[in-house]
């Protein structure tokens, strides 16, 4: 089993198989998001205390959960480099990175556009909101880190220290609207509990975040496949790759 | 069906601005990123 396992964690195994997987991911990324659209704007009934504002919520919740979770598989694969030394984990950190950033941002800006017609103000500095910011600054100085080191190890083992140092953060998000009085509402979902939202625009948030999902998936990859040829670009593979192409 | 008409499903109950707002910018970002996941490809 190790050995077939960890063949895909040599770059130039992974490199065509993420190329097959980036169009079925694409494709399901797009259908999903179709089917998420629909149902946001032409199935779910409009809200009794919000009106229509409410839909920002089909952006807003996927987004926001994208940020976070994006974060911790960032963090693993980080973590999985600096403790096992595998090649490609300290690439795939770097290539969620991006995606992940722009789900904070993306959640950031519909939760502002969100929060001036429900509480008057496009921002307040309660603790959903700033720990979702820190976040945004946590992906970026992933980023700036790694960018700023020249010798590819040496940037994964630092970005992985960041990295992990700032998983903290997320349970912090997640909580933070239990653990603070916050502006921001609590959850409408959790495992323990039946939702407190209707069906339709329960489903309609949950095809949306699968669709999200599965873009995150796609975008990665693409962006792995990126990194890993330039990162390998004096490998012979690689070199017969481009001669190919 | 939700929506008498484009012009009630765009004004979104008043709410058009910060709606497509939202969903406007976030489909920006996602078409950036693919256009430069895209060109970076071309590039290497």
């Amino acid at each position: 089993m190790k050995p077939d396992l960890f063949r895909y964690a040599a770059p130039q195994a992974f490199f065509p198989v993420a190329g097959k997987l980036i169009p079925w991911f694409s494709v399901l990324a797009g259908v999903l998001a179709l089917i998420g659209l629909y149902i946001a704007f032409f199935v779910a009934p409009t809200d009794f205390q919000q009106g229509e504002a409410y839909r920002i919520i089909f952006i807003h919740v996927p987004a926001a959960w994208m940020s976070m979770f994006i974060y911790l598989v960032m963090a693993g694969w980080a973590g999985m480099g600096l403790a096992l030394n595998t090649r490609l984990s300290g690439m795939m950190a770097s290539a969620l990175a991006p995606t992940g950033a722009m789900f904070t941002f993306i959640a950031l800006w519909s939760g502002a556009l969100w929060g001036k017609p429900t509480w008057g103000t496009y921002w307040v500095w309660d603790a959903r909101l700033t720990s979702e910011l820190i976040l945004l600054f946590l992906y970026l100085g992933f980023i700036a880190l790694k960018g700023a080191i020249a010798d590819p190890v040496r940037a994964d083992r630092a970005g992985a220290v960041l990295a992990l140092l700032g998983a903290v953060n997320v349970p912090i998000i997640y909580f933070s609207v239990q653990w603070w009085n916050t502006l921001h509402q609590g959850s409408s979902i959790n495992l323990m509990a039946a939702p407190t939202m209707a069906a339709t625009m329960l489903a309609g948030m949950l095809v949306m975040a699968l669709a999200a999902w599965m873009y995150g998936v796609a975008a990665t990859l693409a962006r792995l496949r990126n990194i890993i040829l330039e990162r390998e670009r004096d490998a012979d593979w690689v070199r017969l790759q481009r001669s190919a192409a | 069906m939700n929506w008498g008409g484009v012009n009630e499903f765009l004004a979104m109950g008043g709410y058009g601005f910060y709606v497509w707002g939202s969903y406007g910018v976030a489909a920006l970002c996602i078409f950036l990123e693919i256009f430069f996941l895209r060109s970076k490809r071309q590039k290497s």
